[in-house]
């Protein structure tokens, strides 16, 4: 028998994630633009890892795997992972980072609904702390790249590592501006001699900046579809662009400015995807721009003061331990009560 | 393309009205399915066979029963008239006889019976001697007076009795707010009123407005009823102080506290009625019967009805209370199919019927035949995300999210930290949720466990000081006796106390160190002369074990070398009973006696009196 109320209205958790992957396509797509289809064989790898690693542990849980499996929360920490990973990294890379993502991060915790961490950033992080050199190996935007890969050379490089003949590593791959960013100025160059080479687009990186525009867009649809609240990606982009900006104007020299932040590496996916992530994330309105702030001001740091190139991912799963905190003290002012 | 269209409406729409209107945080908009009912108007049903009238209509106190099977009834004439503080008289809706007056199910969500007063109609419908009263002219202790006997509860479905919010403890009301948003989907009883009876509720207004002094009044409408809109616009043309504000579509508007807001921008505080701040809300229905009660002298003995859903022909019904259900749903031509359940109030908080037997009560604003196919069970649900829809939407702005948290997790301190009995159990964060997370059920389950927590801890709280106060009095009878027995003994053995023995005892017992000192001194030269003895006793033994007592009387006795065994146990003996004597005077003396008493008895008073206020007060919430 019901009881009130009777009446319900909401879209299921499934729809929800679905259309968090609905967003994701123009980002996917202009990926697979920009540095090639081989994006689509990672993608591919890591939901079917995530997939079956979820069914694995719900079943050892004892908990209804269709229904999970459906719920398609695995899929959006798969492709999340995936897009944030150099592409052509090795099989077992996305492999293992998928499976400590979906079965460490999420199912030990509880499942969805129970992680304190963003799965996705945890398998990042597990990776980018283990295996440094491949981590940081990304490849060079194809119209950047001195040899074109097929669509089959991607799949053999992921698979097997081995190149086409003729084809040097160096060929397909180069520095990220965010890397190269960092290298230089510690070389006493200045930020305007950097920019000025090729590997520098219009605002970001040559290629990538694309990426980011497309992940804007499907950010706002989801804002528009109300999936995400304007709260997280707001106060992540105004924070981040204004920390550059004060830096960038006082030692222009030495700091680049706030475009270059907000279109380089994955400042979008994070602005719009990865800190909207609602398990790990705050619930007051209030929290959400603390932490939003907080994520932009510790990737900011860890960009021009750390020792990795780009700092969301820590950024994130250091701002996922001040969740409790931030929602415990943002909490709303209840209706008459006082402050 | 069509959620940006309603986003550019609702900003329209807001800035038209923004300048009277509050907006709350959150609410939902549920489909009305209003039109239903409310293209038909307000049909008579046809007298039952049978009225099945529950004293218990109201919230408060039982009224006092006045009639015995048997006895003939005229339509009007009182059943059952109020008893204590909150409470309300009952009529009867029709000319007939009581035929029986036993127990039946009443429409609770409990499904449990209460007491009922059967009526079987003659079919004359014939009125009792009606007295209209001269309002303007009667002071307001005797207009309350009648009002009590009026029967007249809140019909807005929280059926507190009228009365006590129209005199008693309403002093300095400034405005008065009549309650005609009917904000739940389905429920279009009030929409009709106000089509049919305008007139009659303005005439309401003005008799409400007169007794309680208020200066204004606003009467708060939602804007999917433009037909009552123009109807109580019409009527109160004349009446330059009512003022008709109509407040968008959101449910739940017609929450008194929120529609409070919606109107005045005033948030009633936490803990406060809103009479505090010269404010009382009526919803209309209640209006209509106050002003048919004082001006035809009718009592509340029917209500408009919305009866609707899965039945033929919804139409709204004037019920007499006591109506049974299916009467009501043959009217409306009955219902589609057979797999089809009741809901009484809306589909937001309504509850489920207990049974198809039951009868139409004062609290009876929508009967909805619902099915399974109008209101599918939710599918099993899936954890929270943490999206926060449900605070999103919430009307108190409450954290729904880390409530269902602590329900669930057992954690009722932390729930009541976040405000948890502020929610008004509106349904909005359950009806938002993705995970389909019954969360209201999560917090009526709280709140119902810290009730009962804290009746259980108040109940303790009663039983330790109760058992206090036997303790007490065991100890003061003991006392009494020993004083008898001591006066005995002091009549029996004069000699034994000397005067400056009986000082030196006071002294040890001003100082405990002495005593301690002289006990220990005493003991030794127990021991010494002991040793001197030839044997020992059982009682010896004993006596040097209890000898911390400071005892004038056994060191007396212990200083005299004891020359053979049997005087040994005499003076043991003897030594005892003074000792016990003594340590029953030092535990507890007369005076500490007197002191504990009173204020015990007086502990127990003041408990017993916030009893029965706490009984009071949960017993009269929510009388908007």
């Amino acid at each position: 028998m019901n009881s009130s109320p009777y009446v319900t209205n909401a879209p299921t958790v499934t729809l929800i994630m679905l259309k968090v992957l609905l967003a994701l396509v123009p980002g996917i797509a202009a990926y697979a633009w920009i540095y090639g289809t081989g994006i689509f064989i990672t993608l591919g790898l890591a939901t079917v890892t995530a997939l079956i690693t979820e069914a694995i542990f719900l079943k050892i849980r004892q908990r209804p795997v269709a229904t999970h499996l459906f719920d398609l929360s695995a899929i959006v920490t798969a492709w999340l992972l995936a897009l944030a990973l150099p592409l052509f990294a090795p099989w077992w890379i996305v492999v293992l980072g998928t499976f400590f993502a979906i079965a460490i991060a999420k199912q030990l915790y509880g499942g969805l609904g129970y992680n304190p961490f963003n799965p996705a950033m945890i398998g990042y992080a597990a990776l980018l702390i283990s295996f440094p050199a491949i981590m940081t190996k990304w490849p060079a935007p194809l119209v950047l790249a001195s040899a074109q890969l097929g669509f089959t050379d991607q799949f053999n490089l992921i698979f097997t590592g081995i190149l086409p003949p003729g084809i040097q590593l160096d060929a397909i791959t180069s520095a990220t501006p965010l890397d190269y960013l960092k290298t230089q100025l510690m070389l006493k160059h200045s930020v305007a001699e950097i920019s000025s080479t090729a590997i520098f687009g219009q605002w970001g990186a040559k290629g990538s900046e694309l990426v980011s525009v497309a992940y804007l867009l499907g950010g706002l649809y989801l804002i528009q579809q109300r999936i995400i609240s304007w709260h997280l990606p707001t106060a992540f982009i105004t924070t981040l662009a204004l920390i550059a900006l004060v830096f960038n104007l006082l030692h222009p020299a030495q700091y680049i400015d706030p475009m270059f932040h907000l279109t380089s590496g994955a400042a979008m996916l994070c602005a719009f995807f990865i800190i909207t992530d609602p398990v790990s994330g705050p619930t007051t309105p209030r929290g959400k721009l603390y932490f939003a702030a907080g994520v932009a001001i510790i990737t900011y740091l860890i960009r021009v003061y750390g020792g990795y190139p780009d700092g969301v991912a820590f950024a994130v799963l250091l701002m996922n331990m001040c969740v409790p905190l931030i929602d415990a003290y943002t909490k709303p002012r209840v209706f008459g009560h006082q402050n | 393309m069509n959620a940006i269209i309603q986003f550019l409406k609702r900003l329209s729409s807001d800035a038209h009205t923004s300048e009277q209107i509050h907006k709350f945080h959150g609410g939902i908009h549920p489909e009305g399915h209003k039109a239903l009912s409310n293209l038909r108007p307000i049909a008579k049903l046809t007298l039952p066979e049978k009225l099945t009238i529950p004293l218990r209509q109201h919230i408060g106190y039982i009224p006092k029963i006045k009639v015995q099977v048997g006895d003939r009834l005229l339509k009007g004439q009182l059943i059952a008239e109020a008893e204590g503080g909150v409470s309300a008289a009952i009529h009867a809706p029709t000319s007939g006889t009581v035929s029986a007056i036993a127990e039946a199910i009443i429409p609770h969500p409990s499904g449990l019976p209460d007491i009922c007063v059967t009526l079987t109609p003659d079919g004359k419908d014939e009125w009792t001697p009606l007295q209209p009263l001269d309002w303007r002219n009667m002071s307001l202790a005797e207009i309350n007076a009648k009002l009590r006997i009026s029967g007249i509860v809140g019909l807005g479905g929280a059926t507190f009795p009228a009365h006590i919010k129209l005199v008693d403890g309403t002093p300095n009301i400034h405005t008065l707010i009549i309650n005609a948003a009917e904000c739940e989907p389905y429920i279009t009883c009030d929409d009709m009123l106000m089509r049919e009876y305008s007139d009659e509720i303005i005439q309401g207004i003005e008799i409400v407005k007169h007794l309680l002094g208020a200066k204004k009044t606003i009467l708060g409408i939602e804007d999917n009823k433009p037909e009552a809109i123009q109807a109580m616009s019409n009527a109160c043309k004349a009446q330059p102080d009512i003022a008709i504000k109509v407040v968008p579509t959101l449910y739940p508007s017609g929450d008194a506290r929120r529609l409070i807001h919606l109107l005045l921008g005033v948030e009633v505080p936490h803990l406060k009625r809103s009479t505090e701040l010269g404010i009382q809300v009526f919803n209309v229905a209640t209006i209509r019967s106050i002003y048919r009660y004082l001006t035809y002298g009718e009592p509340s003995i029917s209500r408009v009805v919305t009866m609707t859903g899965n039945v033929n022909s919804a139409q709204n019904f004037e019920v007499l209370f006591g109506t049974p259900l299916m009467h009501l749903v043959a009217a409306a031509g009955g219902t589609k199919s057979d797999d089809t359940y009741f809901i009484m109030g809306g589909p937001m908080m309504g509850f489920n019927l207990p049974s198809k037997d039951v009868p139409i009560t004062k609290a009876a604003n929508c009967i909805i035949a619902a099915t399974d196919a109008m209101f599918a069970p939710p599918p099993a649900a899936m954890p929270c995300i943490r999206c926060t829809r449900c605070a999103d939407a919430c009307p108190v702005n409450l954290q729904p999210q880390e409530l269902y948290w602590f329900a669930k997790s057992d954690n009722f301190e932390k729930a009541r930290d976040y405000q948890l009995f502020d929610c008004i159990e509106c349904g909005c964060c359950t009806y938002v949720c993705p995970s389909n997370i019954p969360l209201v059920q999560y917090y009526r389950y709280a709140k119902s466990e810290i009730i009962a927590a804290d009746k259980a801890k108040e109940a303790a709280d009663v039983a330790r000081e109760r058992n206090e106060f036997r303790l007490a009095r065991i100890e003061r009878e003991k006392l009494e006796r020993a004083q008898k027995h001591a006066e005995r003994a002091a009549g029996a053995k004069k000699e034994a106390p000397k005067p400056e023995e009986l000082a030196e005892k006071h002294q040890d017992d001003t100082s405990d160190q002495d005593a301690k000192k002289a006990a220990i001194a005493a003991a030794i030269a127990r021991a010494k002369a002991l040793k001197t003895a030839e044997a020992e006793s059982g009682a010896n033994k004993q006596t040097q074990n209890t000898a911390k007592q400071p005892e004038k009387q056994t060191k007396g006795t212990s200083e005299q070398p004891a020359q053979d065994k049997q005087a040994l146990i005499a003076a043991a003996i003897e030594r005892a009973k003074a000792q016990k004597l003594a340590a029953a005077e030092k535990s507890l003396t007369p005076k500490n006696v007197e002191k504990v008493n009173p204020a015990v008895e007086a502990e127990i008073k003041k408990i017993d009196e916030i009893r029965e206020k706490v009984k009071m007060t949960t017993e009269s919430q929510t009388p908007e």
